[in-house]
């Protein structure tokens, strides 16, 4: 039976859901924490290292206990706090931490064991033998487990949005309300963030007879104010959405839960939404979260946080007990004995720590005849899964009277949710008259109001939002937006630091600090007393508020303890560091739409359809996707790739070379600009014909290569590695724009405007010769490293004789829409040449028999090109190039320099792992290393393996012998050229 | 996240820049004159300022031009936003104070005070 009056609810809508298997009815606008309270139901979970048995403590985000495993499958979500789930129907919820069931959990024997679990109990205990590590953690894990992960991929989808807005207001209360009302005024585009369902903050929790806004009650204010709200274009209101993150220049991160599993379609909806939102000004309206107080066995179920309890009897009409007590130390916890009042329950006690109480809410309670034990505490409580008796003694007194009760309500005092401010990297204050920390000097266009500046009572919290507001928000004038309203003013009496109730009985009791974590008062004192003195250290000693509540109910109690205990003031203590997120955030909200497909850009050439349809494996390269190899009739790699490269070299191979990345270079100074970023000479190259180039950094290690050909007088096209081609572009951009701003280069990328084809082997002419029937293709006429610009039904091409296997090579360039039906064409003119399409993989074979470098692959980013042995690419005229003067450092020109050689296993049969070291002699362990091998390959025309190596001084080591050590055997090798097939260019030239 | 006021195309995220390190390190004009410590300095040593420190970047998702931006390495407060060739603004920023060389404020290590 829920109790009348209540705010939140639609008691004419009725919800089915279950709890750990047993079916229960909440009613629409309920909390899955509210609706198991209205069942009787205070057993939410076990703790994380005790198995004590726990129960709801809060109503808010700040919960530490109670937090379930919501649904099942794919759609399970570990750690959901009850306080926030949205009751919908055919929800599925489970305790977690407990084996075999909630009730009877046989890990809650580590309770009685707790003597033996100090703070740091596990640094202490399992670091010896240091390898036994991984077999303890297994267990500990296990034991101390926070709901389970799911296995199968998440179905839901979550998006990211971008806002712009004048104005961000962050929550919903009384003022937020009030100032998204002023901003609005000042026809500022407002945007305003409330992390709960509904609007209205501390509203929802306090009863609707005292606290009036100008003689309206705070109900009938927030729907009016909200009716004007949501009549306004210019101001958008997201509800359900907690802002987790507040970064620099107003940069703000929020999270916007759409709770897809109220409807039926669960796997198509939008789960989550991460807001991204840039703000000229923002209001922090975040409120305050309650203090619990740190007694003996503080956390039986039960027990639960003063204003906490008010919210699920105003706003959920759960009745929560009939025997309650009140234990505070202040006086805002009287009000929730007014609010039970109203509902006609009756309060059996209210403990107070202070023995001055003279605020008007106590004095109210005290009229109601509420018995009231001044200067006293609550030493103990009873009662194993739910709150039975609380034991009442006088301060210095050792009397202890036994009173029953079965709801316990606590309030300790309130922490202003200075979280975003600080993340903001403003500076804190903190007030000693009610121990609270206070935003101080804010460094960016922000502001705090209202509860989360200090501010508590109803009256100032309205009378700082109109005026800071306003002065936040105009420019230039003066105008006070939006009406004034006011409240009755109550005094509020002096609050009395209680951080530890009984300090004497610390070392014997169960004072929990951080409920979530199981940190007791006691283990703050022992990690005092072993050495730890700073906030940060004992945090992370004793974990106190490192749990998923990020200690909101339990940071500054833990620092009350350790001023206490140490005698030191708090503001010299300092605080921990209030990280992001403020509350947790999915892995699935972070990535939002950048999953599987759309994880990272897939880039396709004109021909894949071709390659896909012709059985083609592929080989990510960058983002290209290339033809790795084509195996015919379930033919192995090896048979494959060594069919490839022998019909290349016997007689035509077809490579599609389209993801080369291909630069445009136009103006009048491009041949001086290829003069300064090569290391070879440009300026005598003729216009139709091509030059390799190698491309160094300024340290004189090799960044690039490729071959750039001159199109026309002021024209060339560069091409580059595949994978290389955005940061050639950017360096080179670089290079113009900050160095060079005086030449007149203009730089175009479009490497995805061509395709290209390119065709290898002796029978290649033939093909060219008919696609070109019209053109001279002999050596004389068109020799390699030239060019030509050709037409193919009236398509324009560029055809480059060059090559990268050392035969005969026309590569055609052509738009690269034509490209897949130029290349179905080279396929059916090539089948009386047996024309074969290869991929990377006999390209590579290919190369390393010629002994062509790849860049990356030979190179490693501390290689020149005097290592490579290419002396012959740089030039000893010009006065300078991109890396000239590093190739004359006393290090660059050492003679024992790792050099590119050739290498040949003594066994020929024998393909040796790419990366294998190289040694002289074997040795014992470590050996001394001289190179290691760049590429290994089987060479299908050479009928043996070959290789590719950096070794020290290797070109002078030319037949010298060395050894492989590898896992089961060493290798003999011999040092070579690095030029297997054809050493004199015969073929490349014929 | 930043938001960089690029001299091209106005206010945009830093998502959209890259930062390409200290600013006004010209290439020497006469390397073969310069000995290894000289070329050394201009190709690895940079100063790593914590405070006021001139750097390029480029809008790299956006127009592909490289400026200068003066920014409080300590703060990440952007003082300046200038293009390649034009003279550093001369600026005073919220300099380091405190005995661990962090400004006061602003700085992320925050400290407290008691009102």
């Amino acid at each position: 039976m829920r109790l009348q009056n209540n705010k939140n609810l639609n008691q004419t809508k009725k919800i089915g859901f279950t709890f750990d298997g047993k079916k229960y009815y909440g009613f629409e606008g309920d909390t899955l924490a509210s609706a198991l309270l209205s069942n009787g139901v205070h057993l939410f979970g076990r703790s994380f290292k005790y198995h004590r048995p726990r129960g709801i403590i809060s109503a808010g985000c700040e919960e530490p206990n109670g937090i379930v495993q919501l649904e099942i499958n794919e759609f399970t979500e570990p750690n959901r706090r009850a306080t926030e789930v949205v009751l919908y129907e055919g929800l599925v919820a489970k305790s977690q931490n407990r084996w075999p069931n909630l009730n009877y959990d046989l890990g809650a024997i580590n309770d009685l064991l707790s003597p033996f679990f100090p703070a740091g109990f596990y640094y202490k205990t399992f670091m010896w033998p240091p390898k036994f590590w991984k077999s303890y953690e297994y267990f500990i894990r296990r034991a101390a487990g926070l709901g389970h992960a799911p296995k199968k991929d998440d179905p839901h989808k979550y998006e990211h949005y971008h806002y712009h807005c004048d104005t961000l207001v962050i929550g919903g209360g009384v003022s937020g309300l009030y100032a998204a009302k002023i901003a609005a005024a000042k026809n500022l585009k407002v945007l305003l963030v409330e992390q709960e369902d509904q609007l209205g903050g501390a509203i929802l929790s306090s009863n609707d007879h005292e606290n009036k806004i100008n003689a309206n009650s705070q109900t009938e204010w927030k729907n009016t104010i909200l009716d004007e709200l949501n009549n306004l274009e210019n101001v958008k209101i997201i509800t359900s959405t907690t802002l987790f993150a507040y970064m620099h220049y107003n940069y703000l991160l929020a999270i916007q839960d759409l709770q897809p599993n109220k409807g039926n379609d669960k796997k198509n909806s939008i789960r989550q939404i991460v807001w991204k939102i840039r703000a000229k000004k923002v209001i922090l309206a975040t409120g305050s979260i309650e203090r619990p107080l740190t007694f003996n066995n503080n956390d039986r179920p039960g027990i639960m946080l003063a204003n906490s309890a008010s919210k699920y009897l105003n706003g959920y009409g759960v009745n929560l007990g009939k025997k309650i007590v009140i234990f505070t130390n202040n006086d805002s916890a009287y009000q929730t004995a007014i609010d039970f009042h109203h509902q006609k329950i009756d309060i059996t006690a209210v403990v107070d720590v202070r023995n001055n109480i003279e605020g008007d809410l106590p004095k109210i309670v005290k009229k109601l005849g509420i018995k009231i034990y001044s200067g006293s505490i609550i030493s103990n409580t009873t009662g194993r899964r739910k709150i039975k008796t609380a034991h009442i003694k006088k301060i210095n007194n050792n009397n202890v009277e036994v009173i029953n009760c079965d709801l316990l309500c606590m309030s300790g005092g309130w922490s202003p949710t200075v979280h975003l401010f600080t993340q903001s990297r403003g500076k804190l204050k903190f007030r000693d008259e009610d121990s609270c920390f206070v935003p101080d000097q804010a460094y960016q266009k922000t502001i705090s109001i209202g509860a989360c500046n200090g501010t508590f009572d109803l009256k100032n919290i309205l009378k700082e939002t109109y005026t800071s507001v306003n002065d936040f928000l105009n420019e230039e004038d003066n105008i006070l937006d939006g009406e004034l309203y006011d409240a009755e003013k109550i005094n509020i009496g002096k609050q009395e630091n209680a951080w530890i109730v009984n300090k004497e009985n610390i070392s014997k009791s169960k004072m929990f600090v951080d409920f979530q974590n199981d940190v007791t008062a006691k283990d703050i004192k022992t990690a005092l007393s072993e050495g730890f003195r700073s906030i940060e250290h004992v945090k992370r000693y004793t974990t106190n508020g490192m749990a998923t509540d990020q200690g909101k109910t339990s940071n500054v109690n833990a620092l009350g303890i350790i001023s206490e205990l140490t005698g030191q003031d708090i503001s010299h203590l300092g605080t921990t560091t209030f990280r992001l997120p403020y509350t947790p955030v999915t892995f699935g909200a972070m990535a939002g739409r950048f999953v599987k497909e759309f994880f990272d850009v897939e880039r396709k050439t004109p021909m894949h359809s071709w390659h896909v349809d012709n059985n083609a494996l592929f080989e990510d390269v960058g983002q290209w996707k290339r033809s790795w190899y084509y195996p015919k009739n379930n033919e192995s790699m090896d048979d494959a790739v060594n069919r490839e490269v022998k019909a290349t070299r016997d007689s035509l191979g077809i490579l599609d070379a389209s993801t080369l990345g291909k630069i445009d270079l136009k103006g009048r100074d491009v041949g001086e600009f290829l003069n300064r970023i090569y290391t070879n000479a440009w300026s005598k190259l003729a216009v139709g014909k091509c030059r390799y180039g190698i491309m160094l950094g300024d340290d004189g290690m090799v960044i690039d290569d490729g071959v750039t050909t001159r199109l026309g007088e002021h024209h060339y096209l560069m091409t580059t590695t595949t994978g290389n081609a955005a940061s050639v572009m950017s360096k080179l951009e670089d290079w113009l724009q900050t160095e060079w701003p005086d030449l007149e280069v203009y730089l175009t990328s479009v490497t995805e405007q061509f395709g290209t084809i390119s065709l290898n082997g002796p029978n290649s002419r033939k093909i060219v010769e008919l696609l070109f029937p019209d053109q001279d293709f002999s050596s004389v006429s068109f020799p390699h490293m030239s060019f030509k610009n050709l037409e193919i039904d009236k398509v324009s091409c560029r055809v480059m004789r060059i090559s990268f296997t050392g035969e005969i090579c026309y590569e055609i360039n052509i738009p690269a829409s034509y490209a897949l039906s130029l290349w179905n064409k080279c396929i059916q003119l090539g089948k009386d040449f047996n024309i074969t399409p290869y991929g990377t993989e006999a390209m590579h074979v290919l190369r390393a028999e010629k002994g062509y470098i790849i860049v990356g692959q030979e190179t490693d980013g501390s290689v020149t090109p005097v290592d490579l042995d290419m002396n012959w690419i740089v030039s000893k005229k010009k006065y300078d190039f991109i890396g000239k003067r590093a190739l004359v450092r006393s290090d660059t020109v050492k003679e024992d320099r790792k050099q590119l050689v050739g290498i040949l296993t003594v066994d020929p049969s024998i393909v040796l792992e790419e990366g294998s070291q190289l040694v002289e002699v074997e040795t014992s362990l470590p050996m001394p290393m001289v190179g290691h091998i760049t590429s290994s390959y089987y060479s299908p025309n050479l009928g043996r393996s070959i290789a590719l190596a950096l070794v020290k001084s290797g070109t002078k080591k030319k037949g010298v012998k060395l050894i492989v050590p590898t896992l089961n055997k060493s290798v003999e090798v011999e040092i070579t050229n690095p030029v297997f097939i054809d050493p004199q260019n015969e073929r490349l030239l014929a | 996240m930043l938001l960089i006021n690029c001299p091209y195309c106005g206010e945009r995220e830093q998502e959209e820049f890259t930062c390409g390190g200290e600013a006004h390190i010209e290439r020497p004009k006469n390397p073969p004159d310069l000995s290894d410590d000289q070329w050394a300095d201009y190709l690895f040593l940079r100063q790593n300022i914590k405070g006021l420190q001139y750097e390029r970047w480029n809008h790299s998702f956006g127009c592909r031009q490289w400026f200068n931006v003066a920014r409080n390495t300590a703060t990440d407060e952007i003082l300046a936003v200038y293009k390649i060739g034009e003279k550093p603004p001369q600026l005073e920023s919220n300099e380091p104070l405190t005995p661990s060389g962090e400004p006061r404020i602003g700085s992320g290590n925050f400290s407290t005070s008691k009102e």
